[in-house]
């Protein structure tokens, strides 16, 4: 037999008011409430609301929580799942929220009913049925949210694991650590960008001594990143390429292409600094003349903080 | 009919896209750029694209194409300014335009322009 | 997968194909993608419009904002009764292009979303739809 909420609808447009009422109550009486994470009027303003969309949405005729009806009701458990683990419940707490309003609606139910059985029984199958699946969606709804959370300490990480340094004015260092899939290139790419934009940089050395391995996607990935910088108006040169990653790129026929490769990132910071008409050279020795006064020659006391 | 301004600067030609092109616009700019490069024998052409949000393979390819017909009427394009959302995403689209010499800025365009008539012109030999 | 908002445009000519960017731009902009996805999108968006002009003889777009499992999304659907694609595996590979162009149309559209799917009858017409999560 389909279920459908038009029994609930009826309850609620008759005694909207006394539910909602019974219902704070029970919840302030049961042995779980958690007066010091929630006050009285905080519960009482969540379960109008939350009664009042559902009221709303059991309009409609469908149980099924999914339905566009629904929307409303969904977005206020997934704002309630998340601002009740701020507040340090646990996720069995916020769906305990839904589950009892159970009772006090089978009271209702079973009232209406009088002594009419089935008509108590498919009313309780209903509404019984159609608020497991609300409270069963805050536990979904919490665990999406941690999932989130993870999601984006992982992106922070990722982020902070590829600084670009800036070597030289105008020369820029990558250094890559660990595997080089998709999502890091891309974070990769956003970094390397952003910072040839801040910084005017037409030099970038991306060293990867610390990818342990470089296979064709890897090579991909690479090559997207040095033509994402080209087109940006910076070259880039590769560094830190092992004797194996060699091998490797010759066997798997990677084609580098114009993109220049060096062992190691010191001989790649002398291209760098001599594309741009610079040279490291040993500072010279000045011999200062003496003057023949004795001013010159008392020690000069240096101020210590 | 709407068309994209070319300035003329001296021996270069400059072109700011300020507009999301439709791609009759794109062959457009394409056609006229290749005839004022002829008519006011330009050595050459800077694209400024800072203002785009967006080059699909259409506009990529208008790019290419021009800064390879450029090439042929003895000119030289640099392409300045691209964004980087815009250059990821192209990439990504699989265009690296690897014909095309690019800069970040204007100013750097300009250099980048002098410097690569000037060593035309030396391995041109005289003439 | 719920639906939670509908746009419909037609794309007819080149000029379609501008405001069919910008409409996409709007909408990624409403669901709170960052930078880059919205121009993936948006770039993704016009290789196909243009494929529903030049290859479709014209068609339209449908422009959704979707929900899964607590995610929100953009969802572009790309119609047109044209020729069809005979072969779609051959259409999808990079670089070819039955129309002059670069051939990065499709696959490139496809790289640059994170749901692609195609239906293509000969003879009757070509159905594209991406999907960008956010």
């Amino acid at each position: 037999m389909a279920q459908d909420t038009n029994l609930l609808r009826h309850l609620l447009e008759q005694d909207g008011a006394g539910i909602v009422q019974r219902w704070i109550e029970s919840q302030l009486a049961s042995a779980g409430f958690r007066g010091d994470r929630i006050s009285r009027a905080e519960l009482a303003e969540q379960s109008r609301r939350f009664l009042s969309l559902v009221r709303e949405a059991s309009a409609a005729g469908t149980t099924d929580i999914q339905s566009p009806v629904w929307a409303n009701t969904r977005q206020m458990l997934e704002e309630l799942s998340t601002s009740r683990a701020h507040q340090g419940f646990s996720p069995s707490d916020t769906a305990s929220f839904v589950f009892s309003l159970k009772d006090t609606l089978f009271d209702a139910i079973k009232q209406q009913g009088g002594r009419d059985p089935e008509a108590v029984t498919t009313g309780l199958t209903d509404v019984g049925g159609l608020l497991d699946r609300l409270g069963l969606y805050t536990t979904e709804a919490f665990q999406r949210s941690r999932e989130q959370v993870i999601v984006r300490q992982q992106q922070e990480l990722m982020e902070l694991s590829t600084p670009v340094v800036t070597l030289w004015e105008g020369v820029l260092a990558l250094p890559v650590i660990g595997t080089l899939d998709s999502a890091r290139t891309q974070v990769v790419m956003e970094s390397l960008l952003q910072k040839i934009v801040e910084t005017g940089a037409a030099i970038a050395i991306i060293d990867i001594t610390g990818v342990p391995t470089v296979d064709t996607l890897t090579a991909q990935h690479l090559l997207k990143t040095v033509a994402a910088a080209r087109l940006m108006g910076a070259d880039c040169i590769i560094s830190g390429i092992r004797p194996q990653i060699a091998q490797t790129i010759v066997h798997l026929g990677v084609d580098l292409g114009t993109v220049i490769t060096k062992a190691t990132l010191a001989d790649a910071f002398a291209i760098a600094l001599r594309r741009l008409g610079l040279s490291v050279t040993k500072a010279q020795t000045q011999v200062k003349r003496r003057r023949a006064t004795d001013e010159d020659e008392q020690p000069v006391e240096r101020e210590d903080a | 009919m709407e068309r994209i301004a070319i300035l003329k600067m001296g021996e270069y030609l400059l072109v700011t896209i300020q507009v999301d092109m439709h791609d009759r616009l794109a062959m457009t700019l394409q056609d006229d750029l290749t005839s004022r490069i002829v008519s006011s024998r330009a050595k050459g052409v800077l694209i400024d694209i800072s203002a785009l949000e967006m080059v699909d393979s259409f506009i990529g390819r208008m790019l290419g194409d021009t800064a390879a017909m450029s090439r042929v009427l003895d000119a030289e394009t640099v392409v300045v300014g691209m964004r980087p959302a815009v250059a990821i995403t192209l990439v990504e689209l699989g265009l690296s335009l690897s014909g095309v010499r690019t800069a970040l800025n204007v100013e750097r365009g300009m250099d980048l322009l002098k410097a690569r008539i000037k060593e035309r012109r030396h391995s041109d030999g005289p003439s | 997968m719920t639906v939670l908002l509908s746009d419909h445009r037609t794309i007819q000519s080149s000029e379609d194909v501008v405001s069919v960017r910008q409409s996409v731009r709007q909408r990624a902009v409403e669901i709170g993608f960052n930078l880059i996805d919205q121009t993936k999108i948006v770039t993704a968006a016009s290789e196909l419009a243009r494929n529903t002009v030049q290859h479709g003889g014209g068609g339209h777009v449908t422009i959704e904002r979707v929900e899964e499992g607590g995610r929100r999304g953009l969802r572009l659907t790309f119609e047109d009764h044209g020729r069809g694609i005979p072969d779609v595996e051959l259409a999808m590979r990079d670089g070819f292009s039955t129309g002059g162009g670069l051939g990065l149309g499709l696959s490139g559209a496809r790289r640059l979303s994170n749901e692609f799917y195609i239906h293509s009858t000969p003879g009757e017409g070509t159905r594209v739809t991406i999907v960008r999560w956010r």
